[in-house]
């Protein structure tokens, strides 16, 4: 009975840690797959989080904040856009860019809105989501598996990325298709960092991505650019940081084990994920290729 | 000779400038920013509160990355600030070689030991505090188990865990208290979304009131409070006002009173180097009875909690301290 208690925990709370990352992975997934590299996941799921934070305050809405956040995703992911896809900037570095401007942006709001320095004001435990971002990331990775390879225009995507020529000569603009799978990107990865502000936690604080974006593009590149295997990698790293919370302070015998190993468990889950157990992971053909 | 009478002229103009300004003062905060409701907060309290009734001249900075502190506390000693303040065990090592390099610049350091003629350190015995709302914790759980959480896992917020821990099993010896951390790295004092989730964990092993020192990243466990309708203690501030009910106590480090008061000495020309500690004896340390949480505190509890600390001022209760275990 205890054990089942223990486990549903492990799950729900595995589930929950996950969220921010599935829907990161899959805003990665979108823009890597049309062959735009996507480092500024950091940066949209940072944006998300923040306007989706002052937004469900102002309203006392959860859900006004979601929406707000696909807003600010669409329209960062479009910034992101402009750049590398009309303006043909290096991807890299206008992807980190984007994460050092919307770093910088924040507190600046923050000071003029609050008078604070990068946090906002936290929402009624009432007002907050409860589970619904969970049922969302699991929704939107069986929408776009079966989006992906079921319908025309997520072929389109598929080419973009792989054989962009070939796209082109069946007279579909690669550059219309990289266009909106990045404000898509910027949408999804944007509703990651709402659900931290939004659902793990109450509001936004300073840099409290802490690097998930990076994480979950690790996820992505472990589940080779796939859709479930990228969703099956987050539960992963989730996995490993809800058992991190409860091996902290456990006994085998009578040795307890070091908090600090305990704390390196998820990294280095993700380092022997990468470097180990991942096989061969191809990238999209035409990953970082431009001039369409 | 044109030389020395300039050097002359540039020393007295100085002089005559130093006197005609207010006393400038710098702030170098932590990586929870000004407004994590604990332990910045109350430095910033006690700095702004000292603007407002000494007339000073205040500038902030927050040290978003632990490699700019040096930076910040360079770039306020190059400007000519009378006094520095260094918020944070972090920034010990910053303080103690811009110090040295600026010895007729006054410095200040919460949480880190710094001997030098122009630094003074301000130290505060946390682990009587946590004592004493360890104890009250053990006074309030019907669980017979309770918890602490730490933002990032070093020696000072061992201090704390140690000294809950003892207070705890001093009213209960049966009682089980449950430890855990939320990183190993400054970022751990910004993650809320991961101590709720540590607190959570707890709250589902049994745990029904959870001490909690992890800056900004609090919010995150009086969260999960609220929901669990469990009980937390915050730390530093007083921050019994964030969640009214929910909120049994807070253990309260004086930093503002510390804060102000060197800055108010600085002014008045008293400013001495060396080693301030702040206790229980002196009120440096404390837990909080207020109109959010008059409600929880018993007078039963409150009876039994305040002859703790008489016995602890008076030396008849050895708080363990993390720092001298080794």
């Amino acid at each position: 009975m205890e054990l089942t208690a223990l486990f549903l925990a492990l799950l729900f709370a595995t589930l929950r840690l996950a969220t921010p990352l599935i829907f990161a992975a899959m805003g990665g997934f979108m823009s890597e797959r049309s062959g735009v590299v996507n480092v500024a996941l950091e940066g949209f799921m940072l944006s998300g989080a923040f306007v989706g934070a002052v937004v469900g305050h102002q309203f006392a809405s959860a859900w006004m904040g979601w929406a707000a956040a696909l807003l600010i995703g669409l329209c960062v992911g479009a910034l992101y856009a402009l750049f590398v896809i009309e303006l043909k900037a290096d991807q890299i570095i206008s992807g980190m860019a984007l994460n050092l401007l919307v770093m910088g942006l924040i507190p600046f709001i923050t000071k003029i809105l609050y008078n604070s320095t990068g946090s906002t004001p936290a929402l009624l435990v009432e007002d907050r989501f409860r589970v619904e971002p969970l049922v969302m990331a699991l929704l939107l990775v069986g929408v776009l598996t079966f989006w992906l390879y079921k319908t025309r225009s997520g072929l389109w995507l598929l080419f973009a990325g792989e054989h962009p020529q070939a796209l082109l000569a069946s007279g579909v603009s690669v550059r219309k298709v990289r266009w909106a799978a990045v404000c898509a990107s910027g949408a999804f990865a944007a509703w990651g960092g709402a659900s931290l502000s939004l659902f793990l936690a109450s509001s936004y604080s300073p840099l409290m991505t802490g690097g998930r974006g990076f994480m979950a593009l690790a996820a992505l590149i472990f589940g080779k650019w796939k859709p479930v295997p990228a969703f099956l990698a987050c539960l992963l790293f989730a996995f490993a940081d809800a058992m991190q919370i409860r091996l902290q302070g456990v006994r085998i015998g009578e040795v307890e084990i070091p908090v600090q190993f305990v704390q390196i468990l998820p990294y280095l889950v993700t380092i022997i994920a990468l470097a180990g157990f991942i096989g061969k992971s191809r990238s999209p053909k035409a990953l970082g290729q431009e001039g369409f | 000779m044109v030389k020395s009478i300039l050097t002359a002229l540039l020393i007295v103009s100085f002089h005559i400038s130093s006197y005609a300004n207010p006393l400038k003062v710098g702030l170098v905060l932590d990586k929870g920013g000004k407004d994590d409701k604990s332990f910045n907060s109350a430095a910033y309290q006690g700095a702004s509160k000292a603007e407002k009734d000494l007339k000073i001249d205040l500038k902030y900075v927050e040290a978003t990355d632990t490699n700019a502190i040096e930076n910040l506390h360079r770039s306020f000693a190059r400007k000519n600030f009378d006094l520095i303040i260094g918020i944070g065990f972090a920034q010990k090592d910053a303080v103690k070689k811009v110090a040295a390099q600026f010895p007729q610049v006054k410095f200040a350091i919460v949480d880190g030991e710094v001997t030098a003629p122009n630094v003074r350190s301000l130290l505060f015995e946390e682990h009587e505090g946590s004592f004493l709302v360890g104890a009250l914790a053990a006074m309030n759980s019907k669980s017979n188990s309770v918890g602490f959480v730490g933002g990032m896992d070093i020696p000072l917020i061992r201090r704390f865990a140690m000294g809950y821990a003892a207070g705890a099993k001093y009213v209960n010896p049966k009682i089980n208290v449950s430890e855990n951390y939320v990183g190993v790295t400054g970022e751990a004092w910004n993650n809320p979304a991961k101590a709720k989730e540590l607190a959570l964990a707890q709250y589902s092993k049994g745990a029904d009131v959870i001490f909690v020192a992890a800056g900004a990243s609090n919010t995150g466990v009086f969260d999960a409070a609220e929901e669990k309708k469990k009980f937390a203690i915050g730390v530093d501030s007083n921050q019994n006002w964030i969640k009214p009910g929910v909120i049994l106590t807070s253990m309260m480090k004086a930093v503002d009173v510390a804060v102000y008061d060197t800055i108010k000495e600085a002014q008045a020309g008293k400013f001495t180097g060396g080693i301030v500690h702040f206790g229980l004896k002196n009120e440096g340390v404390n837990y909080t009875v207020d109109k959010y949480n008059e409600k929880l505190i018993t007078p039963d509890m409150k009876k039994k909690v305040e002859e703790i600390k008489k016995k602890i001022i008076a030396g008849q209760i050895q708080v363990p301290d993390y720092y001298k275990k080794k």
